[in-house]
């Protein structure tokens, strides 16, 4: 009984919510949705491979130009190679840097905010200075240092999205935590005798969930546009791999001559970016008390 | 007054130090400085040189102490480039950087804000809509894709505008624009919203009822209040406004601190890099300062708030 009526208040709080959601946020939920299945399946999708070159159709321009043919559709770059079946791969390298990288700013970041929470004194000034201090810098500037200090490879790009955010997690969680250890259910379970990494874990995270997952959502286009920034000046993903920034970079010096290779790439850009953007504002509408829709 | 003053100062040096070790430190953890300063084909003796010319046979906080030290006196380390200071170096760049950057505020804030107060007195009119709209692709475009679409439109296919350098007045257009678009509309924004907080104040209520037209209530009443968010939001913005510079100088080769600094990661010239990251620092740690003070005057409340409480 209990749990036929929880199964059918949730049904009509997810219809409930799909329904406060304007055509511009269904059209971004299908467009990210598409955008993770040509991720998904990129191996399927794209006609060729990335790195494939088709040396005698060099700058083939896209299918409805002159010239242009459906072996291509989206034309080839400099040296040959298919730039639909490019941007494909790239969305995949993008999304999968970008998902990897809110992952790894999230778990840093909530630990962070628990071990300030849990601790405090010395723990939680420590904390707070960093999250000051991070805030009061831009992260790029810092991530270009990171790069140039360190050398760029894969695993060291990857590692500096990750950091990227971090004090926003940290900041929320700490203040959610702070606020959620002094209510009844935390005190209870303390005074049961459970440990304190079972309180925040099991019982504390799983309240402040929603919080750290609207962040998530502002997040991931957030590291997205890091992304394709840095490697747009060449200084993020490496080739052959190839990312949105870095096919946008590249085809900057065609602009000329071969404007598609950049423009494919930038427009997937901006639409995703968009829909990401417009998909959070709408989460952070529905989801925090605390925000109100202006 | 002075307890504010010193406490602000003591966090401001904190941050600078804290990033001045940042680098330190992160410099090295990159393995070897010397190997990666003087390059892999050096010889060992030019490693050793130089080794024991920048003091790197000494213990680390000995370095360290030393290193805080020349950056005390303005010692930045030597640029590859011709051997000469990183701080000269960059500082012939500086002019160039801060007239894109100071010319792209200008405009940023002379149509973003008058374009909230206005979105905000027609609140759903078009013009409303329009804003809100443009904010949102705003802050989702990345400067380089809307640099790189300038250029295609202007430079490219109608061949209007110059799209590389910047020797005339010309050459300012389209980097401005493509810094100014997004960032006038996010600016827009929150005028707008601080407008609609403001409009609804008991006092503005008080201004019509005394006889004060509509034109004399919003410029001498709402406009100088709604002010006060604006100024936290100008803190946020420098920071944005150098990222950007840094992407648009790269897209218009702008010889500015921008290219010199990806210049300088790309060829890992060191010591110019760190000079840039502390001169970024020092900026951000001033802005927020000088925001904190213009709060102070603008609000006398939160003064009182923040000396009692």
């Amino acid at each position: 009984m209990a749990d036929t009526a929880s199964i059918s208040t949730s049904a009509a709080l997810a219809r409930r919510f799909w329904q406060s959601s304007s055509p511009a946020v269904r059209l971004s939920l299908l467009w990210i949705l598409a955008m993770v299945a040509v991720a998904a399946f990129a191996d399927w999708i794209a006609p060729f491979d990335y790195t494939a070159m088709d040396l005698r159709n060099r700058l083939a321009p896209p299918v409805w130009m002159e010239r242009g043919s459906w072996a291509h559709p989206l034309g080839t770059d400099d040296i040959g190679r298919d730039v639909l079946s490019r941007v494909i791969y790239s969305i995949r390298l993008s999304l999968f840097v970008a998902l990897l990288g809110t992952l790894i700013g999230a778990a840093i970041g909530t630990s962070i905010g628990f071990l300030a929470a849990r601790f405090r004194g010395w723990v939680d000034d420590l904390v707070t200075t960093a999250i000051d201090f991070q805030s009061a810098l831009p992260f790029f500037i810092l991530a270009l240092a990171t790069l140039a200090f360190l050398g760029n490879n894969f695993v060291i790009f990857v590692a500096v999205m990750g950091v990227y955010g971090w004090e926003r997690y940290a900041r929320i969680v700490r203040g959610m935590a702070l606020a959620a250890q002094a209510q009844g259910y935390a005190v209870a379970l303390r005074t049961l005798g459970a440990s304190p990494a079972r309180i925040y874990a099991a019982h504390i995270l799983p309240n402040i969930a929603s919080a750290i997952i609207v962040n998530m959502t502002l997040n991931f286009p957030e590291t997205v546009l890091l992304e394709t920034s840095l490697s747009f000046l060449g200084i993020g993903i490496q080739p052959p791999m190839t990312s949105l920034g870095n096919m946008v970079g590249f085809g900057r010096d065609y602009l000329l001559t071969a404007w598609w290779i950049a423009v494919s790439p930038a427009v997937v850009i901006f639409l995703t970016t968009l829909a990401f953007s417009l998909i959070g504002d709408w989460l952070r509408d529905r989801l925090d008390p605390t925000v109100k829709a202006r | 007054m002075l307890s504010f003053v010193l406490r602000k100062g003591m966090r401001a040096g904190l941050t600078v130090l804290l990033l001045a070790t940042f680098t330190f430190f992160v410099l090295r953890m990159s393995g070897d400085p010397a190997v990666a300063l003087v390059g892999l084909e050096a010889t060992p003796e030019a490693v050793e040189a130089f080794r024991r010319r920048w003091g790197l046979d000494q213990p680390l906080w000995k370095q360290y102490a030393i290193y805080l030290q020349q950056l005390l006196s303005g010692d930045f380390g030597k640029s590859f480039v011709g051997n000469r200071p990183a701080l000269e170096v960059v500082a012939e760049r500086l002019p160039k950087t801060l007239w894109l950057m100071g010319v792209t505020a200008v405009v940023t804030l002379a149509i973003g804000i008058p374009l909230g107060i206005v979105a905000a007195l027609r609140r759903d009119s078009w013009i409303d809509r329009l804003a809100i709209g443009v904010s949102v692709a705003g802050l989702s475009l990345p400067n380089f894709v809307v640099g790189v679409l300038l250029i295609l439109l202007f430079g490219v296919a109608l061949m209007l505008l110059p799209t590389t350098g910047s020797e005339t007045a010309w050459h300012f257009i389209l980097p401005v624009a493509t810094m100014a678009t997004g960032d006038a509309a996010v600016f827009a924004r929150f005028a707008r919203s601080a407008m609609l907080d403001v409009l609804n104040q008991p006092f503005m209520r008080t201004a019509s009822a005394k006889g004060l037209d509509r034109r004399g209530a919003v410029l001498r009443h709402a406009v100088p209040n709604a002010a006060i968010p604006l100024v936290t939001v100008f803190g946020l913005y420098v920071g944005r406004i150098i990222v950007g510079a840094v992407i648009t100088e790269n897209v218009f080769a702008w010889p500015g601190v921008g290219s010199l600094l990806v210049l300088s990661v790309e060829t890992r010239d060191l010591a110019v890099v760190q000079t840039i990251v502390i001169l970024v620092g020092i900026t951000m740690v001033l802005t927020n300062i000088s925001i904190d003070f213009a709060y102070r005057w603008l609000d006398p409340r939160t003064a009182e708030e923040r000396t009692h409480g």
